[in-house]
């Protein structure tokens, strides 16, 4: 994966009406070759429409899509040669596992002992050979997930689109067909657009993931771009857990702010695009980038009083309630050194904040 | 009380079964009095001696099922040959039946296909005005339609003003009218089981279908077809049983030529000149038939039930 590679799927300028509501507002996204690329946003934020209209389900009402540089949004589904996993898996219930594997390759004009050969092959590298005499209604939900990806894998797409396929599956299952998925992908080097709206599962399995809300992109750009320097305040809400406080900048110099915040607590950050000396913006700091202390530590500290320690496993998350109004929230890991830094509720705290740690957000 | 059958024999599993037993009465009731009676009725009767005014003698004798299948000649003492004017009345019932079953299905098939895909607001209207000529009873709907179709009739004035034809164009009485009638009659019978097995139809797998390249024919073909089978297959039996039975649309329509097993049957028991054994004895063949019929309907339904 680099940024000069082939554009495999082009977005450009895709608008999708459903009489006077408008689902998707002027799209326009490359997708790379080799890719895996996540559609990620709430429900209705159109993710869905534009994987449909990528897969000839839904038309275009305006703009184009592109596919290896040809136009491909005037040609019917079974023209194009892009395959889907379906939400509901949407296999076959009157033929076996190996039919259904093998039915893309046959209608493409395979015979139909290649087309089982080739099945065969698929179940293989989904770890369902043993199954493809049965139906589908006798299999696993986890199974037949693989099924319904062996059988759009089984063509060989140009590009595999993914329309949330793991969120009927529990937990443990989810996560462990993340990394098979993921390993999938870069066996068979298809490009792979996966549709989601759970930011921790786009953040895993991602090259890239585009942010969508209310039928428009917020962000492109790589998992860590994403979380670490979110454009504006819906992506910084929607990926992870974050403390957006209320700002006002008062000086910009040498490419930082200084600004404070409620309660008079002043504080200093890099300086964005846009801001201007006077504004009252948004800052948005990620819980485990602060530091709990008793005494007041280097750089930034903050005072405030803890209000409650919620034990979660992995970490422990504390709430304070800073001086002069504003609330906000500290995690630290589940460690020797996590723990020892714990205060109990009620007594006074400071928190510090990493340099970098805070990023104003334009809206 | 869920697990007392399975421990058996105690006290409390007595009372259950005593219970069950009790509530189960009045299925058995309707079954003995409206299906298992009438059933041993007819069969008792088509083994009689018939009396030449209508009714029975209570002799034993198989003359009535001798008389479908065999001739004797006029005196009955030559040798017996193969009698074929009831088989070929079987034979007719079977095919125009059959005929109106494909026709049914034809037509039947893409209405059930276009409401089943309307949006489910206005499904229910579409099902609503399906149902609605029959309201109406069947024999009017006959009449009706041997008004419609005559020679004289506005079929025909339509045809011969408008200049398609020069002369009327004979439908009543013919295998044609019957089959009009037929097909008229039990459409809605192979409408709606359709409907119902495309409403259940998960169109997500037509989408599935045509995204691994496979037509719109191919698609309705492969998986539409095979998904919705159950629902066909009952339509065809809703429409092949009662048209193979059928007499109303045969005895108005068809006139005395296009007789069907129905008419047969009526005949028997009509006024003096029936003949009760041979009826009883026609109508046991017809429901063998459909009993056949019925049963390799059934096994297919288990088959298809099997896999979903």
């Amino acid at each position: 994966m680099n940024d000069t590679a082939e554009i495999a799927i082009d977005v450009r300028d895709a608008v999708k009406r459903y009489g006077d509501f408008t689902a998707l507002q002027k799209i326009s996204l490359g997708i790379r070759d080799n890719e895996f690329f996540t559609l990620l946003g709430p429900s209705g934020c159109g993710k869905t429409t534009l994987l449909r209209m990528i897969a000839g389900f839904e038309d275009v009402t305006e703009g184009g899509i592109f596919l290896f540089g040809d136009e491909i949004e005037t040609l019917p589904p079974h023209k194009r040669p892009v395959n889907t996993v379906f939400q509901n898996y949407a296999l076959f219930p009157h033929m076996t596992i190996l039919e259904n594997v093998g039915f893309g390759l046959e209608m493409k004009g395979s015979s139909r002992k290649d087309a089982a050969k080739r099945a065969a092959e698929m179940l293989e590298l989904v770890h369902l050979s043993q199954f493809a005499k049965r139906k589908p209604a006798q299999l696993s939900g986890g199974q037949q997930q693989r099924v319904a990806l062996a059988r759009a894998l089984a063509p060989s797409p140009k590009v595999l689109l993914l329309d949330e396929p793991l969120s009927a599956l529990d937990l443990k299952l989810r996560k462990a067909m993340q990394i098979e998925l993921k390993h999938i992908q870069r066996e068979t080097g298809i490009t792979f657009i996966f549709v989601t709206h759970d930011q921790e599962e786009a953040l895993t399995m991602s090259d890239r993931i585009a942010v969508m809300s209310a039928g428009e992109l917020q962000q492109l750009g790589r998992p860590r771009d994403i979380y670490e320097h979110p454009r504006n305040m819906f992506v910084a809400d929607f990926i992870g857990d974050t403390n957006l406080l209320e700002v006002s900048v008062d000086k910009i110099a040498d490419g930082r702010a200084q600004c404070h915040i409620g309660g008079g607590h002043a504080l200093a950050c890099d300086a964005v695009d846009g801001v201007q000396t006077g504004a009252k913006v948004h800052l948005s700091v990620r819980p485990e980038r602060l530091i709990l202390s008793e005494e007041a530590g280097n750089g930034t500290s903050l005072r405030g009083t803890v209000t409650e320690n919620i034990y979660i496993g992995t970490d422990i998350t504390t709430m304070i309630d800073l001086e002069g109004g504003p609330k906000i929230t500290v995690r630290a890991s589940n460690t020797e050194r996590g723990n020892k830094r714990l205060i109990e509720p009620g007594n006074p705290a400071f928190v510090t904040m990493e340099t970098g740690a805070a990023r104003l957000l334009l809206d | 009380m869920a697990g007392g059958a399975a421990t058996g024999g105690s006290a409390a599993s007595d009372t259950y079964n005593q219970a069950r037993n009790w509530l189960l009465m009045p299925s058995w009731l309707v079954l003995g009095f409206f299906v298992f009676t009438p059933v041993c009725v007819m069969v008792i009767y088509s083994f009689l001696t018939k009396e030449f005014r209508g009714g029975v003698i209570w002799e034993p004798t198989l003359a009535a099922y001798d008389q479908f299948f065999f001739d004797r000649g006029l005196f009955g003492d030559s040798d017996p040959t193969l009698q074929w004017t009831y088989i070929e009345i079987f034979w007719r019932s079977i095919w125009q039946a059959g005929l109106a079953t494909i026709l049914s299905l034809l037509i039947g098939f893409p209405t059930a296909y276009y409401i089943a895909t309307r949006p489910a607001k206005t499904r229910a209207i579409w099902v609503f005005l399906i149902t609605i000529p029959y309201w109406v009873n069947l024999l009017i709907r006959t009449v009706s339609m041997k008004f419609l179709l005559r020679d004289e009739g506005p079929m025909n004035d339509f045809l011969i003003n408008v200049g398609i034809l020069s002369e009327p164009l004979q439908i009543v009485n013919t295998n044609i009218a019957v089959q009009l009638g037929l097909f008229y009659s039990y459409l809605p019978f192979m409408v709606l089981p359709i409907y119902a097995a495309v409403e259940r139809y998960n169109f997500t797998m037509s989408e599935a279908a045509a995204d691994l390249y496979a037509t719109k024919w191919t698609t309705l073909r492969r998986i539409v077809l095979p998904a919705v089978k159950p629902g066909v297959i009952a339509g065809c039996i809703l429409v092949f049983v009662p048209s193979l039975g059928a007499f109303l649309a045969p005895d108005l329509l068809g006139g005395a030529k296009n007789f069907m097993i129905g008419s047969l049957i009526e005949e028997q028991f009509k006024g003096n000149a029936g003949n009760w054994p041979f009826g009883a004895a026609a109508s046991m063949i017809l429901l063998s038939m459909v009993l056949v019929l019925l049963i390799i309907f059934a096994s297919q339904q288990r088959r298809a039930g099997a896999t979903t």
